[in-house]
């Protein structure tokens, strides 16, 4: 179909644009309601303490103020859920409650809310509540948290222990790391993040007495999975009591995935007081009260042979995971992580170990990437270190271990059954190559080093894993995952040919609403804009499980795609008793049906809806309309991959490392708007680019965040970066008939080693290995003054 | 981020803003780029506001004489996009024109940076090395006083309670060279630290300096040494080494952070000295 593959791949404008860039869109903010009510937290100011008394009547005199309440009162209501159980967390989950009742665990965890008529008059009588609190000693660093003597934070979790987790093997790998001809270990820090996006948390909820129901508005990337977790797990009430819905979103990055205790405050305060209640997070709250992503301290053993062969990885992590556990934190240094780390090689022995500890910092969960980057960062720069070990061109050591394709599919075994589905590394690999000039570069390097100018390449051959997942594979016990990863769509063709899409996916940037119209429009020989796709809100909506991991594309677009198949097969037999035809002899193309080869005799795809829904004649036993809903469960997970080249130059006076160039080659499968992947890689880019050099939450050891603000958090800025030079290759995956993978995070995932590989091949001249993230000025600097490398 | 209560008032003129600043636990709103993150920080929780931001007295950039006269209220761009202060005070003219983003720019006011004085800001280090004089109107009376004199410490000027900036005087570079060096901070873009060197040359030799180092230093600060290292010299690599490590040494009091420590800013002072110097020779 010629029209078809023409709207599917096209780099047509985004439809979300015009409202998002006239400013029309309504975001959580926008939202006025009658009699709305607001309410402003209190959060404890110490990293672990317990709460000895809260005197809150002072507060509750201020004016305007409805109501001042603490955990006490809220006893009731169950704390929040820990939804991906992995390893054996089971016994020590501990997670936030709507405000804490005796003991804080981070800084900035919810102690006492007030509600006023408007949030200056909350805030300010904020100030007039007091909290006694014990001060107990905290620990921030993870694999302190474990030692011995180490603070401990709950009872439950003897040495702060909150999961072990291994994959692979371990006597296996061990013997293969003895037999080695080089083995080199490194430590490596993958640094804390904060998401940073740009519109912070918020939500208003709304209670009937009369029907015992609410109405929530929230900043939410998964409103579906919201809303069962809330009915079911921390109210207790019937799922049908709640409609969850997310206006506008401005940016999630993962972090607006989970659970959080405010939306369950905002529940029960507008159940208690009977009018709607509001919370708006402050950017300060954002940085304190939000998930945080990444933190690993790690050790790496990588075995290889003397020509470059890799025969083993061990990996032993210590994961941060905060305080108290988020949504699904235990599952993202886990499952997402170890499962990925034998990356784009064939390593015959892989063994990873993993503890997950509860610490006094903010909680920890997914962000962008998710494990992956930081697997992705393990394996890097583990290949780069056997180069450097074996005076071995980092490019040749890639070649020499990647999986070739005709190996594909290929089970790295660490995978727990899941097979890697398509991949060509060499080929990105030389496409990369050839549009950065390599034995140029090498030349040009050398010529700058004599001159005094320290230049540097960095490679990353990644590989990732989304379209998350086939339920029975999430769900095995080793995963503990608690639910399925289906998703599902309702494809209805009006009256008058016009589509309504609902997905139970949900779009914050990512284009749903311009992608998914493309794939129905291509499918069904329509136009883009007689296509509407609607999501985020439960009413209306069949259930999601929610946009992250890079899912929407290849889980819930291919539920759209099964849909609009079943709606052509049945266009075809009513478009074959309209033409007076047998089913059998009409064909469905270019949005009409005909007998095959009498093209000029036809019933368009909107003469067969108008027939369909006035239903005068319909073949016998066919029911009106042209409406159908498909629940897609992926047999597999999707497996992107690329090579990502960074090119440095480090300023010898002060340490400062510019990027002179960036060349991403990205095997995101099939396209469906190239605008749009290539928008995500450059986001993708930007972010792991800022991790490399730049981003970096930091705690002090009582537990304070010494970056609690964008004044002191370095998000980069455009003017950090050179233009991109991105192309792609196109290997579709078998796992779902689109061929799509998914595109939403591989320049996050991609792009740290390739940056921290360029500046320690700039820095080789100084006898520099490895050196941690962000690696900013002042730390190169100190190496380049001959003190620590 | 919400501010406790405060009364807004607008003054109607220079006499009243006096009048009304110099009721206890009131404050002068300008461009509002320092004092409105610290009011919703609740940093800073003043009774009343006095918004001076409309005082046509306040405004307007002239030439008088050899020296260069910037109203209080003039902003970062209106400085960086000036052509008398381009030609007069070019290392002011650059150093205002990267302060910020355009937005800061745009609203932030010279009287507002130098009355704030935060020690990783451009302004006062420029000010300070230009031998500016900042003109002051208070209950008391008008005086002026001299850069050298009005940066007391870390957020900490000469100001008296409810005195005004009303202008800013610097004298014509003339034909001396100068040259203002940043290194800004990847978050917030303030200084990490910055340097402005003034220098007259003759005959190939320099025979005059003056260097001032801001954003290291809890205010900005003379280097006596520094220039007395350049003094006498051809500005060759060998004497903008010497000046550098002058530098370095010379400064007592130097700050350290999470992003750069102390030795580093130290160390730093010493480079964007020489980048300052190399810049100002063009
Ligand atoms: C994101 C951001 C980045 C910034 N980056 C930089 C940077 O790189 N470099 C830099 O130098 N600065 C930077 N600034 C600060 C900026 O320059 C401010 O505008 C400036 O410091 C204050 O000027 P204002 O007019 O905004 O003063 P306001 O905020 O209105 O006032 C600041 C203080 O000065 C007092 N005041 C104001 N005017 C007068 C007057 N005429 N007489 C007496 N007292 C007065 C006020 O009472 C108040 O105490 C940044 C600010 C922001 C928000």
């Amino acid at each position: 179909m010629a029209a078809a593959e023409k709207i599917i791949g096209s780099r047509i404008k985004r439809r979300e644009d015009p409202r998002l860039i006239t400013g029309e869109a309504k975001y959580l903010e926008d939202i006025q309601l009658p009699g709305l009510l607001h309410a402003a937290i209190l959060r404890s100011p110490h990293a672990h303490a317990k709460i000895k008394s809260i005197d809150t009547s002072k507060a509750a005199k201020h004016p305007g103020v409805i109501a001042v309440y603490t955990g006490k009162d809220f006893a009731d209501v169950n704390p929040m859920p820990c939804a991906w159980q992995a390893g054996k967390v089971k016994n020590n989950v501990n997670t936030p409650r709507v405000l804490e009742i005796d003991r804080v665990t981070f800084t900035g965890a919810g102690v006492a809310v007030v509600v006023a008529e408007d949030r200056y008059m909350a805030q300010d009588a904020l100030e007039l509540i007091h909290v006694d609190y014990e001060v107990l000693p905290a620990v921030v660093d993870a694999e302190k948290a474990t030692k011995a003597g180490a603070p401990q934070l709950h009872e439950n979790a003897p040495n702060n222990i909150a999961l072990e987790w291994t994959c692979g093997t371990q006597d296996t790998t061990d013997r293969a790391l003895k037999e080695a001809d080089v083995v080199v270990k490194q430590r490596m820090i993958n640094q804390r993040l904060i998401p940073t996006p740009m519109e912070t948390r918020g939500c208003i909820a709304q209670y009937q007495a009369a029907t015992e129901e609410w109405t929530v508005w929230m900043t939410s990337q998964a409103p579906h999975v919201m809303r069962l977790l809330m009915t079911a797990f921390v109210f207790g009430v019937p799922e049908t009591k709640m409609r969850v819905i997310s206006p506008q979103i401005g940016g999630g990055f993962g972090a607006k995935i989970f659970l959080y205790p405010e939306y369950c405050l905002m529940a029960a305060l507008s159940r208690k007081i009977g009018r709607p209640v509001k919370w708006m997070e402050t950017r300060s709250e954002n940085y304190i009260a939000t998930t945080h992503g990444r933190d690993h301290i790690t050790e790496i053993e990588v075995g290889a042979k003397r020509d470059g062969t890799i025969t083993a990885l061990k990996v032993n992590t210590y994961a941060n995971l905060g305080g108290v556990l988020s949504t699904i934190a235990p599952g993202i240094p886990t499952t997402l992580y170890g499962r990925m780390l034998s990356g784009t090689y064939r390593i015959p022995n892989i063994f990873c170990h993993v503890y997950g500890v509860y610490t006094n910092t903010g909680m920890v969960d997914a962000y962008r990437g998710a494990g992956r980057p930081e697997a992705t960062y393990v394996i890097e720069r583990a290949v780069d270190l056997v180069a450097h070990e074996l005076g071995l061109d980092p490019v040749a050591v890639r070649r020499k271990n990647f999986i070739p394709p005709e190996a594909f599919p290929y089970d790295p075994v660490i995978l727990n059954g899941l097979k890697y589905d398509s991949g060509q590394y060499a080929k990105a690999l030389d496409l990369a190559l050839k549009m950065l000039g390599y034995e140029n570069f090498r030349k040009e390097q050398a010529e700058a080093r004599k001159q005094g100018r320290y230049l540097g390449v960095g490679f990353s051959s990644y590989v990732e894993i989304c379209g998350v997942a086939p339920s029975a594979w999430i769900g095995l016990p080793g995963e503990g995952w608690g639910a399925g990863l289906w998703e599902s769509a309702n494809v209805r063709v009006h009256l008058t040919g016009k589509v309504v899409v609902t997905t139970g996916s949900q779009s914050h940037g990512q284009g749903h609403e311009t992608s998914v119209a493309q794939v129905v429009a291509g499918e069904l020989g329509i136009s883009v804009d007689d296509v509407i796709v609607q999501h985020s809100d439960t009413l209306g909506t069949p259930f999601g499980y929610g946009t992250y991991g890079s899912r929407s594309t290849a889980v819930g677009t291919v539920a759209v795609y099964n849909s609009l198949q079943k709606i052509k097969e049945k266009a075809k037999l009513l478009g074959a008793h309209m033409l007076e035809a047998a089913p059998e002899d009409v064909v469905f193309e270019d949005g009409k049906v005909f007998v095959k080869g009498s093209p000029d005799q036809s019933k368009t795809i909107q003469e067969i809806a108008g027939a369909a829904a006035l239903a005068y004649s319909l073949p016998p036993g066919m029911e009106p309309f042209l409406d159908n809903t498909s629940y897609y469960d992926p047999p597999n997970c999707t497996f992107p991959f690329g090579t990502h080249i960074c090119v440095v130059e480090v300023d010898k006076e002060t340490g400062e490392v510019k990027i002179k160039r960036y060349i991403a080659i990205d095997d995101v499968g099939k396209v469906i708007n190239p605008m749009i992947v290539e928008g995500q890689v450059h986001g993708g880019i930007v972010q792991g680019v800022a991790q490399a050099l730049w981003e970096g939450a930091v705690y002090d050891d009582n537990g304070q965040l010494l970056t609690g603000s964008l004044m002191d958090y370095a998000i980069p800025k455009a003017d950090f970066f050179p233009t991109f030079e991105t192309d792609r290759t196109e290997t579709p995956t078998p796992v779902n008939p689109l061929g799509v993978k998914g595109a939403g995070e591989t320049g996050t995932i991609a792009s740290t080693p390739a940056v921290v590989n360029a500046i320690v091949d700039a820095l080789a001249p100084f006898g520099v290995k490895h050196i941690d993230m962000p690696v900013t000025p002042p730390k190169v600097w100190r190496i380049l003054q001959g003190n620590g490398g | 981020m919400y501010p406790s209560n405060f009364d807004y008032q607008r003054a109607a003129s220079v006499a009243d803003a006096i009048q009304k600043g110099s009721s206890d636990g009131a404050k002068f709103l300008a461009g509002g780029h320092s004092l409105l993150p610290a009011l919703k920080l609740r940093l800073n929780e003043p009774e009343s506001l006095v918004d001076i931001a409309r005082l046509d007295a306040l405004k307007g950039i002239s030439v008088t004489g050899s020296s260069v006269r910037i109203g209080a209220l003039a902003t970062h761009a209106q400085i960086a996009g000036s052509a008398d202060v381009k030609k007069h005070a070019p290392a002011l003219a650059s150093a205002c024109g990267q302060v910020g983003d355009p937005a800061v720019r745009n609203r932030g006011t010279l009287g507002g940076n130098l009355a704030h004085t935060d020690p990783a800001s451009d302004p006062p280090t420029v000010v300070l090395a230009l031998g500016g004089k900042l003109h002051l109107q208070g209950s008391g009376g008008n005086r002026v006083v001299a850069a050298e004199d009005f940066f007391l410490d870390l957020f900490t000027t000469d100001l008296h309670p409810g005195e005004l900036i009303t202008a800013v005087e610097i004298p014509s570079i003339g034909q001396a060279k100068s040259a203002y060096a940043k290194m800004a901070h990847p978050a917030s873009r303030y200084a990490v630290v910055g340097v402005c060197v003034v220098l007259e040359v003759s005959g190939g030799k320099c025979s005059k300096a003056r260097v001032a180092v801001g954003g290291a230093t809890p205010k900005a600060t003379l280097s006596a040494a520094a220039a007395n290292a350049l003094v006498g010299s051809s500005l060759d690599t060998a004497a903008l080494d010497a000046a550098a490590q002058a530098l370095s040494a010379d400064l007592s009091d130097v700050m350290g952070d999470v992003y750069a420590p102390e030795d580093y800013r130290r160390a730093m002072a010493g480079v964007y000295l020489k980048r300052a110097v190399r810049a100002a020779m063009g």
